[in-house]
């Protein structure tokens, strides 16, 4: 007994030795002076292949750092802007632009690619962000439900129709307080309706609206249309590339989509990159965002964040082309009008929808 | 003798409190002060803006409210359960333990799907419901492992002069367990109280407690001033729950019937007992054994295809679910071995006698859960930023910040195993000559690895499971077990929730597999004294 207790701990030990010395060996991270940090949220996605044509082309790594959604990613830079953490950051949206540029977070820089770049996406005047994707979030349909229940025709196509009776408790939102897909569809709502966007959200609530906390939630755990389908309201707030993702990820692929866009109720969510101020590697995170703007990176964007590419004239994947389409005329509202409204339509939104 | 026994004590709490000062007082009260020194002075009227919302008295109260039924509720189903485990000794004992230790390290996101496919609806009940799935098994090694260690002789003798069963219990083995159940009870309320993930998914936005809203009001709105007002209410609250349990705890000092060697629990031969025993663990074997039953079926659902891809690296992700398992494992050691050393230490300065100091090292050492991860994570980020100690990025941040997270456990199961060394033996030992060196070996050292064993247990556990002070911290190199299991479920497709479910099971077993070793190690320890 002695004997096999004493074997157990050298065994232990030599396993703990082993794992702490691969830890430390695995410790210090890439720190080669040749490595550019991009600061982001954590949808960011590139195709590993992608990211080494950056290498090849220019010679600098990039190491990725992940510091949760949108607001918690930029929060965090804007709180360490005195020793930034990286050298660039992606994933500021609209409706988060004029906080960034108000704490001064990014350097002054003109990508020579922004001229190819949508000029409605173009929407930093001052020359700090990049416009690099945008995404319309719209109201999403399970075409299984209208098909079986009501017939075509009947499915909803307005904001309005969503306050029809005969759509009462089939709709799921996110909490605009902890979404940033939810704070775009208030964000619709305020630019369709102006000063009435709460009677709205009023008659929404009488209609039966479940508001949960986030996009996982609303998409895969309460509505009816995903592949998983766990949820049964068959009308969600989520995006116009939904559908195409739906049939990407299928097996096997479909030839017709599950769910569909509503194309007139969307609001359009434009992504920047910039220059973090104090950055160490300037040089290296300007040479990153140029790349941003480049075919090789505008064509994988699609597939791996499921937006779409901001430089006009960009190919689409076939299943993009096939089953989705970018809204005609979708609900904007100035970077700056949403910075300075945005605490204010919570709190309201708050007590109107939740209290 | 007493003045250099002092000043040891001193120097082995000095620095474990050096180590919480450094990596926890520094941290928060810089975010703390970054939300209210103004120009040289502290802008208290944020105190009364903040104070004056009904809508925060309306949190407050839903918070101590929410935490207070998970408390209760937790120790209802866990007690009975602790009892049969520490009385009893059946087969399948240790794997009954291992088991309720599992929810523990589940990431609360994935224990929300699963309570939801089972049908629970967003509710306070949910809610409750899943911080009793989730605590059980806080309640289960902490006062087991006191119950255990309690010489069952003493309610025995009040059963043979008359008393029946529950008054025999009430009487005897109640007043001896207090304080281990007021330590449970208060890390439980804790757990609840800080509860994060559980809140948002089970019970859904028109829910909000102290921690959501620091966690808003922080990362979402960066409103560091109304967070740091809301930070200091919860430090208040934790701080009065603490002093409350500590009172309990303190109240039943010297009724310690602990002797240092355990003795060795009762196989049940009577029928009725054993059905008895089986229906007071049936509660906890229900609620803990159903969701992961279900986590199980999900992560079969389509085969195991999930399992095949475990080695390959995901789209999106920096590295294979495989290394993720590694990185954890690695992460997990390094933690366990911080706190238990450190824990072990503040417990010895703690267990060796009362001053102004120990009280505060024991207080001090517990806020770590009673302050929003979100609060810490931040504050790290603001503090640890120059050169030479740029820790943001380093590697050995996360199991610092893991360590702070286990260290309330570990001195919270160790000191009560120690203190239940009599003094005078040691002071015996002492005047007959034996070395400090000696004394420590012959008398103590027993009770210190029976300690170390339980809490480095416990402190594996919790680097295994930590998930939200992880998040902010966590780099492409670190990425754990739980935040791989969290970057798969927002990433889109059928795929990658299969290989999230995989990777689930994958901690589950992983968890359960060190929980049963630490017991089989730990039951052959105590047979051998």
């Amino acid at each position: 007994m002695r004997s096999l207790r004493a074997r157990a701990f050298v065994a232990t030990s030599v396993v703990l030795v082993l794992t702490i010395a691969a830890a430390c060996s695995s410790g210090g991270g890439p720190s080669g002076d040749r490595t550019v940090t991009l600061v982001t949220h954590d949808s960011f996605a590139a195709s590993k292949s992608v990211l080494q044509a950056f290498t090849r082309e220019t010679g600098w790594k990039v190491r990725v750092l992940k510091n949760g959604d949108a607001g918690a990613a930029l929060n965090q830079v804007i709180l360490t802007k005195d020793a930034p953490l990286g050298d660039a950051m992606f994933g500021v949206d609209n409706t988060f632009l004029s906080r960034a540029l108000d704490a001064h977070v990014f350097d002054r820089y003109r990508a020579p690619g922004l001229d190819h770049v949508t000029p409605a996406l173009r929407l930093d005047r001052t020359d700090h962000a990049t416009p690099i994707d945008f995404g319309d979030v719209c109201v999403n349909i399970d075409e299984q439900f209208f098909a079986s229940r009501f017939g075509h025709g009947e499915i909803p196509q307005t904001l309005e129709d969503l306050t029809n009776p005969s759509y009462k408790n089939l709709l799921v939102v996110e909490n605009p307080a902890t979404s940033s897909t939810g704070l775009a569809f208030v964000a619709a709502t305020v630019a369709h309706f102006g000063d009435g966007w709460l009677g709205y959200w009023d008659k929404l609530r009488a209609n039966g609206v479940l508001v949960v906390d986030g996009w996982e939630q609303a998409y895969n755990g309460e509505f009816s249309g995903a592949a998983e389908h766990k949820g049964t309201r068959p009308i969600v707030v989520s995006y116009a590339s939904s559908p195409p993702a739906e049939v990407y990820f299928a097996k096997p692929v479909p030839t017709t989509a599950p769910t569909a866009s509503l194309d007139r109720t969307c609001f359009r969510q434009v992504e920047f990159a910039g220059v973090l101020r104090g950055a160490k590697h300037p040089d290296g995170a300007r040479k990153l965002i140029d790349f941003m703007l480049t075919r090789t990176f505008q064509r994988d964007v699609p597939l791996q964040m499921f937006v779409y590419p901001a430089v006009a004239g960009t190919p689409l994947p076939p299943v993009f082309t096939t089953f989705s389409r970018v809204s005609a005329h979708p609900f904007t509202l100035s970077p700056s009008r949403i910075g300075r409204d945005r605490s204010r339509w919570i709190d309201e939104w708050t007590r109107h929808v939740l209290r | 003798v007493s003045s250099r026994r002092a000043t040891g004590r001193v120097a082995l709490a000095a620095i474990p409190l050096a180590f919480l000062a450094v990596f926890f007082v520094w941290p928060v009260g810089a975010i703390l002060a970054r939300g209210l020194w103004h120009h040289g002075s502290f802008d208290t009227s944020a105190f009364g803006t903040v104070v004056d919302d009904p809508g925060l008295a309306h949190v407050v109260r839903f918070t101590l409210w929410e935490s207070t039924l998970s408390t209760l509720l937790t120790l209802a189903v866990g007690l009975p359960a602790t009892a049969v485990l520490s009385r009893a000794r059946f087969r399948g004992r240790s794997l009954v333990r291992a088991l309720l230790v599992v929810p523990f390290v589940l990431p609360t996101i994935v224990v929300a799907t699963a309570f939801r496919s089972l049908g629970v609806e967003r509710s306070l009940g949910a809610i409750l419901l899943a911080h009793c799935f989730f605590n059980v098994a806080v309640v289960v090694r902490v006062v087991g492992t006191a119950w255990e260690a309690l010489d069952p002789r003493a309610e025995e003798a009040a059963r043979m002069l008359g008393a029946g069963p529950v008054r025999g219990w009430w009487n005897v083995t109640l007043p001896a367990l207090r304080s281990t159940i007021a330590t449970a009870a208060s890390i439980v309320f804790l757990f609840s109280f800080t509860s994060f993930g559980v809140i948002l998914v089970l019970g859904g936005p028109r829910f909000a407690t102290l921690e959501t809203e620091i966690y808003r009001f922080t990362a979402e709105l960066l409103d560091l001033r109304t967070a740091a007002v809301l930070s200091a209410v919860q430090l208040v609250a934790v701080v009065t729950a603490m002093s409350v349990a500590g009172l309990a705890a303190r109240r039943s000092r010297g009724l310690h019937p602990l002797t240092a060697g355990s003795r060795p629990a009762r196989r049940p031969t009577r029928a009725r007992t054993r059905i008895l025993g089986l229906t007071a663990m049936l509660p906890a074997l229900a609620l803990v054994t159903v969701p992961v039953i279900e986590l199980g079926r999900a992560a079969f659902a389509h085969g195991a295809e999930g399992f095949g891809r475990l080695g390959t690296t995901p789209v999106g992700l920096p590295s294979s679910p495989l290394r993720a398992i590694l990185v954890s494992l690695q992460i997990a050691i390094v933690a366990t071995l911080l706190a238990t050393t450190l824990g072990l230490m503040l417990a010895t300065a703690i267990s060796r006698g009362r001053s102004r100091l120990t009280r505060v090292a024991e207080l001090l050492v517990v806020l770590p859960l009673g302050v929003s991860a979100v609060t810490v994570g931040f504050g790290f980020l603001i503090v640890f930023d120059h050169p030479p100690i740029d820790l943001r990025t380093a590697w050995v941040i996360v199991p610092i910040a893991h360590a702070l997270v286990a260290l309330p456990f570990v001195v919270r199961t160790a000191a009560p195993i120690m203190a239940a060394v009599d003094p005078h033996v040691r002071d015996a030992a002492t005047m007959l000559g034996a070395s400090p060196r000696r004394v420590w070996m012959e008398i103590d050292r027993r009770a210190v690895l029976r300690a170390a064993g339980v809490a480095a247990g416990f402190a594996f556990a919790i680097s295994l499971g930590e998930f939200g002070a992880t998040l902010f911290i966590v780099r492409p190199e670190t990425t754990t077990v739980p935040v791989m299991i969290y970057r798969l479920l927002g990433r889109p497709g059928a795929a990658n929730l299969d290989l999230a479910m995989a990777l689930t099971v994958v901690l589950m077993v992983l968890t359960a597999a060190t929980a049963l070793a630490g017991d089989l190690l730990g039951t052959r320890r105590a047979t051998v004294v």
